[in-house]
């Protein structure tokens, strides 16, 4: 085995109680207090979380954008400097190579952050992929990062920083001082909450990190692990590589077309393959559904209708905030629709499900 | 740390020998982290000392419970279906899980051995 990676905050972590995993070959804390109250907590006041395992990628040259147009599925000219954009990458035949964040700093400067446990999958496939005058850097280990997320984000974020956070809209990013360290930081997120990610030096992310629990603990910050990180995105509906997404599921399939501009001329790869699909309907279709019999839909738990199977789960959980179980699956897209009553298999028995609209949790606008 | 009235299993499950109750114990509730399901066993039955006695889940995970002793279960706590939470809050309490008339000589470690091998693990 080998051995699991730490961010900058492990030692944090360990002292302040947290209960370590393994996620994708990082030694991580998966909840602190428990998995139910932090949860609550990002959802009525603030939480903070180390995701410094993310991988981010630099992006530079005259082609640079040239280049990311033919990767990605979105389209490149929705970006400007200060302009964060999420987007898929697939391959040729339109599965998913990973789904990521592009921070554009100018025509010819780029970040991509990508999912952990795709970075080096993600760095071999961008390089294979390479033309024109571009310069690839994978600049993780000089990147930490933090989100802090929750209804009070931008109260505690404020006490931190002269930086105008009101001016700071939903996908925006601005490089500024936080407690006099440079940072880059977007109003970003993967709770369904408002906030912020927090882009950093490892040699600095311990100052803030206390700073931030400490002047944001009257607000009722506190750290939050990556348990209740899956259970507020689920909630929300973002999708998880690896779960909603993966190398045998389009971004089509998992109900993301708005992030792929087949309507525009833009070529980029798995265009043509998702064309297709578009063209011709879905094959399958990600799905929102909610336990009427006791239960809880876990992940790979098959979906039927009567003796036909019809799919599967691709995550689920025991709802904190709705009360409810809760899941996605990945199911035949003319098997079902909303509204309609399945079977998810628990255990070798059928249980009563409904097929339901998403997201399961929406944040109220202000 | 651990109630010497009580025996204890290797798969940190607890039986009163008193009241005939089973339950897991604090060190197993707090590994699970909050108890949101629970599926208990039909009543009446025989079982035999490794059989399945139901299923814990977690937010994040789905653990078996297999029986520390064989004998018939007598009553399960439906107060649980409700409120799983019970078994962090009050392991040993409230937090009982079934009640099993035990037949023949069960294999169960005291208070003292059971620390033993938590701190081992």
């Amino acid at each position: 085995m080998t051995e699991l990676k730490q961010t900058p905050l492990y030692q944090v972590h360990l002292a302040a109680g947290a209960k370590m995993v393994d996620f994708g070959g990082w030694n991580m804390p998966v909840q602190y207090a428990g998995i139910i109250e932090e949860h609550k907590r990002v959802r009525e006041s603030a939480g903070l979380f180390d995701v410094s395992h993310m991988g981010e990628f630099e992006v530079k040259g005259k082609d640079a954008k040239a280049f990311l147009q033919k990767i990605l599925t979105n389209d490149l000219d929705k970006t400007e400097p200060g302009k964060t954009l999420y987007s898929p990458m697939c391959y040729e035949d339109g599965g998913t190579v990973d789904d990521l964040l592009i921070y554009c700093f100018s025509e010819e400067h780029y970040w991509l952050v990508v999912n952990a446990s795709n970075i080096d999958k993600d760095w071999q496939w961008i390089n294979s992929k390479m033309e024109g005058d571009v310069t690839l850097t994978d600049i993780s280990d000089s990147i930490a990062l933090l989100a802090l997320q929750g209804p009070k984000a931008q109260s505690i974020l404020a006490l931190l920083t002269d930086l105008n956070l009101n001016e700071l809209k939903s996908f925006r990013f601005i490089e500024g001082q936080v407690e006099g360290v440079d940072c880059v930081i977007s109003r970003t997120g993967y709770t369904g909450e408002d906030g912020f990610e927090i882009y950093l030096p490892p040699t600095e992310v311990t100052k803030i990190w206390e700073t931030l629990l400490e002047k944001g603990k009257p607000f009722g910050l506190a750290p939050i692990g990556l348990g209740a990180r899956d259970t507020l995105r689920l909630e929300a509906k973002l999708p998880l590589y690896g779960h909603e997404l993966g190398k045998d599921i389009t971004p089509l399939e998992a109900g993301l077309g708005f992030f792929v501009k087949i309507n525009t001329d833009k070529d980029f790869i798995g265009r043509a393959a998702l064309a297709k699909q578009k063209e011709e309907g879905v094959p399958r279709k990600i799905v929102g559904l909610e336990m009427i019999d006791r239960g809880i839909p876990r992940e790979g738990y098959k979906v039927a209708i009567g003796e036909e199977e019809i799919g599967y789960i691709t995550s689920g959980t025991a709802s904190p905030s709705l009360g409810k179980n809760i899941g996605l699956a990945l199911i035949s897209a003319d098997k079902a629709q909303i509204g309609d009553e399945i079977n998810v298999i628990i255990r070798n028995k059928p249980a009563k499900a409904m097929i339901i609209k998403t997201p399961f949790y929406k944040r109220e606008e202000k | 740390m651990y109630p010497n009235n009580l025996k204890y299993s290797k798969d940190h499950e607890w039986v009163d020998l008193e009241t005939n109750r089973i339950g897991i114990t604090s060190f197993a509730q707090e590994a699970l982290g909050d108890v949101v399901f629970v599926e208990l066993p039909e009543v009446d039955v025989e079982i035999e000392a490794g059989d399945s006695l139901g299923v814990i889940e977690s937010v994040k995970a789905v653990s078996d419970l297999f029986s520390p002793v064989s004998g018939r279960i007598i009553a399960v706590n439906e107060e649980l279906l409700d409120r799983p939470e019970l078994i962090n809050e009050d392991p040993y309490g409230e937090g009982w899980i079934v009640e099993i008339e035990i037949t023949g000589e069960a294999d169960l470690l005291s208070a003292d051995e059971y620390e033993k091998l938590v701190k081992e693990e």
